[in-house]
């Protein structure tokens, strides 16, 4: 468990990190909470040559509102501080108890927003209500930026969007509607308690009762998180009630192609828990939509 | 001492000792030690789980700038002068010569290979990258059913067989139990390897001194004396060449019972490097490369009356020995069938045991080791028959119970029940669990579609071990020094090697009640060979029963002649002869009878044992006792525990709700160390059912080999525990204790099981294999639905 040796620097700013990112290259690598980085590299899975230390950059761990309204928060911030934040508790309830969800206290104590999602762990909690919530990605490189959709996002097993030049800088949670009811449900795996299926749902129903809008993020089913967009379909426009969730609910995994099937669990029973745990987020948002 | 008498300090919840110095960081594991010049070496570990070593090209590691010296398997082989030493052999037994490395054959997943010794942890682990190994896979043994059919690929060509033993034996009529019998339940059930993970993982540190040809290793291990004496034997090395110290060791389970190659190694190293060497196992090395314990499939029959009665049992046992035996591992399976009676009065049983070889790491003792499986057995059975008879799992135990005045009793297996009373200690529990209202709340939990199980158990198990028959050559003793020193202070130098259990504490209150001092004036050493000559050490729940009987021993000889020379002082201090019955030692003094003014203390009587010039001239001086004590027979403790769980009908998963445990391990010195065990042992055998199992893929990897993937239980998945006990003295020892190191674990995990698969009795499920994880009952759930289908009531 000891890692090979590689340099280490602790830039204090965006752009000292991105000169460094620059010069090394590919055998740089961002050191975040280090808590999905470094276990491969004491397994030596992952050698890099040299590390950039994002901790040091206070621009970068923040909880605030943007000019546009919408959430923003700094890659940098733990999940102890989503969980913590007012802020985060007041705009959107359900991404705080996630975050006290993730883990234990040390991983909620290093873990970063910005390297779960960098990461893109097929079990982990924030990509499902990244998707959920519609997480816009501001990212810097060199010479500028983007906004990423989440939903271009995740492409692959640990493979995002992200290019190597490139530093997720911060994550903006647009306003949700008036109406908007979030929850996220998952079966935690019992030795690391990532989840073996989790899903958010936020779900917003109208004046009349009827839903406008539904996304569904699911995660720990297949190589990436993915929206459940059968789900979505189905609930969109309607009175949800009782039937019309167990009708939804069970179409959630229709779109995940390839479902992980290993040690924690079996295809199959990956399939079931995700109508099931769809149908738990999908009520419990409708609870908290009214 | 009076058996069971609450005295000042026995039976009271003194903190522990040694809690200051283990949590502000004093403690003083093995990986704290730095030595001047010390190095550090990791070990090369096979990749494959059978394979040929055709080569090992050593020489780029050999040139990294820090290395300081790499051996091969080979090399640090031929450097020995015996294999691992067994005990315990077995009639008819075959096994393996088993040298500290693989050095022609890998026949595990993390046999070691090679060993560097490098400046630092970091290039030692680097190097390890440069070695070159060939090696030509072979077809490996995974499943211990087969393991001994003909046609599975043998381990060890030499011996033909990768069976060990093969033992079949019976007590009473268990053919014409069956013959008479209303009924037979059977099952098959899994007991999965576990994986120990103690909180500290192993290490050892080598020193030796090419002058003097003395070597001192520290090295986590439950008894350093065994360690020093299996150690010296394969170095051909006197014993008194060889100091093995433990001082502080952070939990072992069993699993730091062993020597380990790394013990070899290190001083091989240290001899050929000539600088101190220190190796310390990473978490996940720990994975393959310290044993594992459990590993059975159990087959087992059992014959009843209608009314409940267990008449007889058939068992056959196969044991997963993994790729080698040692120490007594071998052993382990063989306490299965001899407690698989527990605590009912069944006289008629038959049972095989089968231990095998396969490509796994070895298996050994696994706090419980062989009586978990017995228990999970019986408690089994008691519940099947329970389903089968349609009687509540209550009534079906005390109908069975061995009755409580027929102790000392002789199981048909050949064990000495001590003492026990079964029916108090079940009544206890059902009263704390409310039982009756829990049957009427899961009656009502069932109409409203909902899964609530109840479990019950009462087990017994074996422990206190000594005599050194039962032992095989291990020594069934445990020695005590107590010293009293000039000002009147104790030190206790004990051959158990406490690392956790807290026997600093529960010692110095033995000594401090007994010889009336206070017990901040009482010292306990062990752990280190040059300061106690002998010793067997800690494991089998024997250190209080075995050592704190030695250390009461030691003290008669000590108030013996402390009260010799306090005579002496008093004589002289009232000018007068005194006949010494009339002086006696109580809280702390020495006084004559109706005299109670006429006193001396500890200390008086300490500085005159060494310094006095009034000894009666027969007197040798100095105040030091040696005892050496072996119980004359072995201890049972019992319990009856009760859990309540709840099933979530969609996922299977498997909530505990309530959790009672009423055990009695007779006397009790400290309550706050029992519950302690008890709280410990509860969490390891929960984990057991429900979470935790060794996975292996068919090439003999480790699939679950990290705490990543093999779970064990966190703290915030238990209820509050439900503690209560009751006392039934031991007669095989004057403290009248019992151990209760192992209980708890033993009783959880069929408790646990019981109580899942009560809650899924009304659907026809009569059996279901441990760990119960979610999946697992989903499964369950997917097959018999969720209708009504017989079974108890
Ligand atoms: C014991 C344990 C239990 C865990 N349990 C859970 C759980 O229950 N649920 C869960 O979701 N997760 C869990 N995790 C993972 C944890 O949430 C990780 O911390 C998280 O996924 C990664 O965040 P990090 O800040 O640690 O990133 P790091 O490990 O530092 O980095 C991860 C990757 O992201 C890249 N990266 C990081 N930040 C940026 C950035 N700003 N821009 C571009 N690239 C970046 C890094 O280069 C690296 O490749 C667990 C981890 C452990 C060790």
């Amino acid at each position: 468990m000891i890692p090979q040796a590689f340099d280490y620097y602790a830039p204090t700013s965006v752009a000292d990190a991105l000169r460094l990112l620059r010069q090394h290259g590919d055998d740089a690598k961002l050191l975040a909470g280090g808590h999905s980085l470094l276990p491969i590299m004491k397994l030596r899975l992952s050698t890099p040559q040299c590390l950039i230390d994002l901790g040091r950059i206070a621009e970068l761990r923040f909880i605030g509102e943007a000019d546009d309204g919408s959430l923003a928060i700094g890659a940098m911030s733990t999940y102890h501080d989503i969980k913590n934040s007012a802020l985060v508790q007041a705009r959107v309830p359900a991404l705080a108890e996630a975050a006290g969800e993730v883990g234990d206290v040390q991983v909620q104590n290093k873990g970063t927003i910005g390297g779960s999602l960098a990461h893109a762990d097929p079990a982990g909690d924030f990509p499902a209500l990244a998707l959920a919530l519609n997480f816009e990605l501001v990212t810097a490189t060199a010479r500028s930026g983007r906004t990423i959709a989440i939903d271009r996002f995740f492409r692959d097993l640990l493979t995002t969007a992200l290019r190597p030049n490139e530093i997720l800088t911060e994550i903006h949670i647009p306003a949700l509607p008036a109406g908007t009811g979030v929850s996220y449900q998952k079966l935690p795996n019992k030795a690391s308690h990532y989840a073996v299926v989790g899903v958010a749902a936020a779900i917003t129903v109208g004046d009349d009762g009827v839903c406008t809008e539904a996304r569904i993020g699911v995660t720990g089913a297949g190589a990436t998180a993915v929206r459940a967009r059968n789900t979505e379909r189905i609930l969109k426009g309607k009175h949800i009630d009782a039937a019309v969730i167990r009708r939804a609910a069970k179409r959630a995994a229709a779109n995940i192609e390839d479902l992980n099937d290993d040690l924690h669990a079996s295809a199959e029973y990956r399939e079931h828990l995700t109508t099931v745990f769809a149908a738990r987020a999908i009520e419990e948002a409708l609870s908290r939509a009214g | 001492m009076i058996a069971g008498q609450v005295s000042k300090l026995i039976g009271s919840r003194v903190k522990r000792k040694e809690d200051p110095r283990l949590i502000t960081g004093e403690g003083k594991y093995t990986d704290d030690v730095i030595l001047p010049g010390m190095a550090y070496f990791a070990v090369l570990r096979s990749p494959y789980a059978h394979a040929r070593i055709n080569s090992i090209d050593t020489s780029a590691a050999a040139d990294h700038p820090d290395v300081l010296g790499v051996m091969t398997g080979a090399e640090i082989n031929d450097r020995c002068s015996e294999p691992f030493p067994l005990f315990a052999i077995l009639p008819g037994m075959q096994y393996p010569e088993r040298w500290p490395m693989a050095a022609t054959k890998a026949n595990y997943v993390g046999e070691p290979i090679a060993a560097v010794a490098a400046s630092s942890r970091a290039a030692a682990r680097d190097a390890l990258d440069l070695i070159e190994v060939d090696y030509d896979p072979l077809p490996v043994v995974t499943d211990m059913e087969t393991a001994g059919d003909a046609d599975t690929p043998v381990i060890f060509e030499e011996m033909g067989t990768n069976l060990c033993y093969e033992a079949s034996d019976q007590a009473g009529d268990p053919d014409r139990a069956f013959a008479e019998a209303d009924g037979v339940v059977e099952a098959r059930m899994e007991q999965p390897r576990l994986i120990p993970n103690p909180m500290e993982p192993r290490a050892a540190v080598a020193e030796y001194e090419r002058s003097s040809g003395n070597a001192t290793l520290w090295v986590t291990t439950q008894n350093p004396h065994i360690e020093r004496m299996v150690a010296a034997k394969m170095l051909g090395m006197p014993e008194n060449k060889l100091r093995v110290i433990a001082i502080d060791v952070g939990g072992g389970f069993g699993c730091k019972i062993n020597t380990y190659s790394e013990s070899i190694i290190a001083v091989v190293l240290a001899q050929e490097i000539g600088r101190p060497v220190k190796w310390a196992e990473d978490r996940t090395e720990h994975f393959v490369a310290t044993s594992h314990g459990r590993g059975q499939a159990q087959y087992v029959q059992a014959a009843y009356k209608k009314d409940g009665t267990l008449l007889g049992m058939k068992l056959k046992i196969y044991a997963d020995l993994g790729a080698y035996a040692q120490v007594i591992s071998h052993v382990i399976p063989t306490l299965t069938p001899s407690l698989a009676p527990g605590v009912y009065s069944c006289r008629d049983i038959g049972w095989t045991t089968i231990g095998v070889f396969t490509n796994k790491i070895p298996y050994d003792a696994y706090r419980g080791a062989g009586r978990p499986e017995a228990a999970y057995i019986i408690e089994r059975v008691m519940d099947l028959i329970a389903d089968a008879t349609g009687k509540d799992p209550v009534a079906v135990r005390r109908k069975n119970f061995i009755p409580k005045d027929s102790f000392p009793y002789e199981t048909p297996t050949g064990m000495i029940y001590d003492s026990a009373d079964y029916d108090a200690a079940l009544d206890k529990a059902l009263d704390i669990a409310g039982y009756d209202d829990l049957r009427a709340e899961q009656k009502a939990a069932r109409k409203d579609g909902k899964l609530m199980g109840i479990g019950v158990t009462v087990t017994t198990e074996v422990c206190g071990f000594g005599p050194a028959a039962a032992m095989g050559g291990l020594g069934g003793f445990e020695s005590a020094t107590v010293r009293v020193d000039p000002m009147g202070k104790v030190t206790v130098l004990t051959g158990a090697s406490p690392h956790g259990q807290g026997e600093e504490t529960s010692f110095a209150q033995i000594v401090a009640d007994d010889l009336g001092v206070p017990f901040e004036d009482v010292e306990i050493i062990h752990g280190d060979t040059s300061i106690v000559a002998r010793g067997v050490g800690t494991f089998g729940s024997r250190t209080l029963v075995v050592g704190g009987t030695a250390i009461l021993k030691a003290n008669e000889q000590i108030k013996e002649k402390a009260t010799r020379i306090a005579t002496a002082l008093l004589e002289n201090k009232l000018e007068d002869t005194l006949d010494p019955q009339l002086v006696t030692l109580e809280d702390g003094l020495f006084s004559v009878q109706d005299m109670p003014d006429q006193y001396v203390t500890w200390a008086d009587v300490g500085s005159e044992a060494y310094d006095g010039q009034l000894l009666p001239p027969e007197e040798q001086p100095g105040l030091e006792a040696v005892s050496f004590w072996e119980p004359p027979g072995l201890t049972f403790p019992f319990s009856a525990h009760i859990a309540v769980v709840e099933i979530d009908q969609d996922t299977g998963e498997v909530s505990l709700k309530r959790y009672v445990s009423v055990d009695d391990c007779g006397t009790v010195i400290n309550p706050t160390l029992v519950e302690g065990q008890i709280h410990g042992g509860l969490a390891q055998g929960i984990g057991q059912a429900l979470l935790e199992q060794a996975v292996w893929d068919d090439e003999g990897q480790l699939v679950s080999g990290s705490l990543m993937d093999y779970a064990m239980p966190f703290a915030q998945e238990f209820p509050m525990f439900e503690l209560d006990r009751t006392v039934t003295p031991s007669p095989v020892n004057p403290l009248g204790a019992k151990g209760i190191g192992e209980m708890a674990t033993i009783s959880a995990t069929p408790t646990v099981a019981n109580a899942v698969i009560d809650a899924l009795s009304h659907l026809g499920v009569t059996h279901v294999d441990i760990p119960m994880t979610a999946e697992r009952i989903w499964r369950v759930l997917q097959t018999h639905g969720r209708r009504r289908r017989g079974g108890r009531s």
